[in-house]
C-alpha cells in the first residue's frame, strides 16, 4: 500500500468513530468494504491503463484537511452566492467543499414529487431510495477514486424525481472549493435518481476560491428508470491550483434518455471518468464535452458506453483545444455486449494544439461482441487551420482575433447542441471571454469565502 | 509621382517552398482601370494573386510592390486589406461554425477601428448588410449561415463579390472567379462587379477564358506565362486568345 493510499486507511482505522457519527448509516455499511477495495486496487499512477496524464497516487497524496467533523460554513454563503450561470432562475443549491446547504427559494419551489436534500435528511424521509441505490454503481470493478469516496464521504445529496413527474425547472448546484490555512480534500457525493417516465434537468458548476490546492474527490451515482429524460451539465471554471477527480456512474433503463455535458473551462489538474450501462433497450446517450487547457492544465475525460441491451443509440463527442503548456487527454470506449444487436454507437473526439508546446493524448477504442451493430469513432487532433486564417486577415480580420474566432467555431456544434438554451448563450460567452484571455468571472456572482 | 497609379508592382520575385514561380513582374494599374490577366495553367496567376494579398505559402524573393503608395509586402494580409486590397479566391475557403454576420462584423469593424472611424452599431451593420447582399442577389439565408460552408461554386462566388461590395476596396483582384460558374451565376457576379466599379478603384481580372471579360471589359490585356508578364494589350488580345489559344504565345516566349 502506498503512502498515498495508507494516510487515508489509517484515518479512517482512527476516526472511523467520529467520521460514522456524522453520516447516515447507509453510508457506513460501505465503508469496509471500499477500504478492501482501496487497498487491493490502490489509486492509478501516470502511465497505469488508461491514465496517460493524470497521476492519481500524485493528486492524493498530500496531506490535505478533511471536515470530518463537518463544521458547517457560515450560512450566508448561500445567500451571498449569486452565479449567473446560466442567468436563469433556477433550483439553486449550494456546496461549500463537502457541505450542502439549499437556497430559501429551492426548498419553497421544488415541484411536488421532486426531492433535493442531503442524504442526513434523505435516510430519514426516504430510506429505500438510499439502501438500494447508494454506491450500487459506484462500487462496481475496483474504482480507487471512487472507493476512496465511499470510505470517507458522510453525507451527500440525493436527487430524486418521482415516476412521471417532470422537473421544469433546472436543478442547479453551485460547488465552491476552497480552504483556509491549508489545503482541503472535499468529498463530494451526489445520487440522482429519476424514476420511470420523469424528466429532469441539472447543472453542476465547480468553482474555487484562493490559491491552495484543493483537492475534490467527486463521485455521482445517476439511475433513470424506463422512459426517464435526464439533462445533466457539469461545469467546471475551477482555478489552476485545483485539482479535480470526478466519477460519474450512469445506469439507463429501456426507453430512457441522458444527455450528459461536462465542459472543462478553467481547472488544474481534472480527471473525470464517465461510466453508462444501457441496461435495458432502445435507451439513448448522448455524451459531449468541450474542454480548453492552457497554462500548466490538465484536462483528461476517459468515458465508457456499455451497450448490454440491444437497439440502443449512444453518441460521444467531445473537443479541446490545448494551448501554452495544457495537457489534453481522452480515452473512449464504446463497448457492445452480446446479444446487444442494432446498436448504433458513434465517438468523436477532435482537438486543436494552439500551442507548439501543447500535448493531447487520445484513445478511442471500440470493443464489440456482436455483429448487428453500427459503431464509429473518429478522432482528429490538428492545428489551426492556416487556410481558413489567411482567408479571415485577408478581409482585415485580425489574426488573433480570427484565431479566437476559428476557436470558438471549432466548439460551436457542442454548444449549440446544448438544450438548455440560457446555459448555451451562456457557455457561448465564457468561451469567448475564455479564449481572449479575460479574467473569468460567471457574471457578477460575488464569490463568499468559506470560513 | 504619377497620382493616378493605385498599383505599382516592380521586378517581384516570388515562390513557394524555394521554388521560383513569378520571375520579375512589372504591372501598374491605374484608377478607374480594369486589368485582365490571362495565361494558360501553371503560369503563375494564383501565385500573384496570392502574394500581393500576403498568403503566407509564398515567398518574396526580389522587387516590390506599393497601393498607392504603401508598401504592401511588408504589411499583413489584414492591413493590406486595411488598405484598401480585396482578393477574391479562386477556391473561397469553408469556416463551419463562424456565421456570415460574424465574419462580416468583425471585418468592417477590423478595417474602422484601423481608419480611426467608430464601429457600427448593430442596426447601421444589418442594413449595410442587406444592402450589399441586393447587389449580387445573396439569398439572407446565406448570410445567416455559416461562411461558405454548404454553399454551391455559384453561391460561393457571389458571397465573394457581396464582401467586396462590404468592405469598398480600391484594388479588386478577381482570381479565376469565373471557375465554376454556370451563365447566369456569372452575368450576377459581374454585374456585381461592373456596379462596385467607380473612377477611384481599380480591377484586376485573373481569367484562363475569354468569357468573363465579355461581362467584364478591361482596359488592359495582360499574357503571364512562365511567371512573366510576355505580352500586353488591348482588349481585343482576349478574343485574339480566345481564337488562337496559348500555343502562339508559348512558341513566341519558348523560342526567345
Amino acid at each position: 500500500m502506498t503512502q498515498s493510499v495508507k494516510q487515508y486507511i489509517d484515518l479512517w482505522h482512527h476516526d472511523g468513530a467520529v467520521i460514522d457519527s456524522h453520516a447516515p448509516q447507509v453510508m457506513n455499511r460501505h465503508r469496509q468494504g471500499a477500504a478492501a477495495v482501496l487497498e487491493r486496487a490502490g489509486l492509478p499512477r501516470r502511465g497505469d491503463e488508461g491514465y496517460t496524464e493524470v497521476d492519481l497516487q500524485r493528486m492524493f497524496a498530500p496531506d490535505m484537511g478533511i471536515n470530518i467533523e463537518r463544521i458547517p460554513f457560515r450560512a450566508d454563503v448561500a445567500a451571498a452566492f449569486r452565479c449567473q450561470v446560466p442567468n436563469i432562475s433556477t433550483l439553486l443549491g449550494i456546496t461549500a467543499n463537502d457541505i450542502y446547504a439549499p437556497s430559501d427559494s429551492l426548498l419553497r419551489l421544488l415541484p411536488e414529487g421532486v426531492t433535493v436534500c442531503t442524504f442526513s435528511q434523505a435516510a430519514k424521509t426516504m430510506p429505500g431510495i438510499l439502501d438500494r441505490y447508494y454506491n450500487a454503481l459506484a462500487a462496481e470493478g475496483d474504482d480507487g477514486a471512487a472507493a476512496l469516496n465511499t470510505l470517507l464521504a458522510q453525507d451527500g445529496i440525493l436527487v430524486h424525481v418521482a415516476a412521471g413527474v417532470h422537473c421544469d425547472k433546472p436543478i442547479q448546484l453551485v460547488n465552491i472549493l476552497g480552504g483556509v490555512n491549508a489545503p482541503m480534500l472535499a468529498l463530494r457525493r451526489m445520487l440522482v435518481v429519476v424514476e420511470q417516465g420523469a424528466k429532469c434537468r441539472i447543472l453542476s458548476c465547480d468553482h474555487a476560491e484562493g490559491d491552495l490546492h484543493n483537492t475534490v474527490n467527486a463521485v455521482t451515482e445517476i439511475y433513470l428508470g424506463r422512459d426517464a429524460r435526464l439533462e445533466f451539465y457539469d461545469l467546471e471554471e475551477s482555478s489552476p491550483a485545483t485539482r479535480r477527480c470526478a466519477t460519474v456512474r450512469v445506469s439507463q433503463a429501456a426507453h430512457s434518455s441522458l444527455a450528459l455535458n461536462v465542459t472543462t473551462l478553467r481547472c488544474g489538474v481534472t480527471r473525470n471518468n464517465i461510466t453508462v450501462d444501457l441496461n435495458g433497450e432502445h435507451a439513448e446517450t448522448s455524451l459531449s464535452g468541450i474542454a480548453i487547457a492552457d497554462g500548466t492544465q490538465i484536462a483528461d475525460n476517459a468515458t465508457a458506453v456499455n451497450h448490454h441491451a440491444g437497439d440502443c443509440h449512444s453518441n460521444q463527442t467531445f473537443k479541446y483545444v490545448v494551448d501554452g503548456q495544457g495537457h489534453g487527454s481522452f480515452e473512449g470506449l464504446i463497448r457492445v455486449d452480446e446479444g446487444a444487436v442494432r446498436t448504433d454507437a458513434y465517438q468523436s473526439n477532435r482537438n486543436i494544439l494552439a500551442g507548439k508546446d501543447a500535448r493531447m493524448h487520445t484513445q478511442p477504442q471500440l470493443e464489440i461482441y456482436c455483429d448487428d451493430v453500427k459503431c464509429s469513432h473518429g478522432s482528429a487532433t490538428g492545428q489551426i487551420d492556416e487556410r481558413q486564417l489567411f482567408y479571415m486577415q485577408s478581409r482585415g480580420i485580425p489574426r488573433a482575433e480570427a484565431r479566437t474566432m476559428l476557436m470558438q467555431a471549432f466548439m460551436a456544434d457542442v454548444i449549440d447542441a446544448i438544450s438548455l438554451e440560457p446555459l448555451r448563450d451562456r457557455l457561448r460567452h465564457l468561451v469567448d471571454q475564455r479564449l481572449t484571455g479575460q479574467t473569468l468571472s460567471c457574471g457578477d456572482c460575488a464569490k463568499p469565502s468559506i470560513s | 509621382m504619377d497620382n493616378d497609379i493605385l498599383l505599382q508592382v516592380h521586378d517581384l520575385h516570388a515562390g513557394i517552398d524555394g521554388k521560383e514561380i513569378l520571375k520579375g513582374i512589372d504591372l501598374t494599374v491605374r484608377k478607374g482601370e480594369v486589368h485582365a490577366i490571362m495565361g494558360p495553367n501553371g503560369s503563375g496567376k494564383s501565385t500573384l494573386s496570392g502574394v500581393l494579398a500576403g498568403d503566407p505559402r509564398f515567398t518574396v524573393t526580389g522587387g516590390t510592390a506599393t497601393l498607392g503608395g504603401v508598401d504592401l509586402l511588408s504589411l499583413s494580409p489584414e492591413d493590406r486589406s486595411h488598405e484598401g486590397l480585396f482578393l477574391s479566391f479562386q477556391y473561397p475557403v469553408e469556416i463551419p461554425g463562424v456565421s456570415m454576420v460574424n465574419f462580416m462584423r468583425a471585418a468592417v469593424n477590423a478595417k474602422r477601428k484601423y481608419l480611426n472611424e467608430k464601429p457600427l452599431t448593430a442596426s447601421e451593420f444589418l442594413k449595410l448588410m442587406r444592402q450589399k447582399r441586393q447587389l449580387v442577389d445573396l439569398d439572407n439565408k446565406l448570410a445567416s449561415r455559416s461562411v461558405n460552408e454548404g454553399f454551391s461554386g455559384g453561391e460561393k462566388k457571389r458571397n465573394e463579390i457581396f464582401q467586396m461590395a462590404m468592405l469598398e476596396p480600391r484594388l479588386s483582384i478577381l482570381d479565376e472567379t469565373d471557375s465554376g460558374l454556370d451563365i447566369d451565376a456569372l452575368r450576377i457576379v459581374a454585374g456585381g462587379v461592373n456596379k462596385l466599379r467607380t473612377a477611384d478603384n481599380a480591377t484586376i481580372v485573373i481569367t484562363h477564358y475569354q468569357r468573363l471579360l465579355d461581362y467584364i471589359k478591361p482596359d488592359v490585356v495582360h499574357i503571364l506565362y512562365k511567371g512573366r508578364i510576355v505580352y500586353t494589350g488591348g482588349p481585343e488580345l482576349a478574343l485574339e486568345l480566345e481564337e488562337r489559344g496559348y500555343d502562339w504565345i508559348k512558341e513566341q516566349v519558348d523560342n526567345q
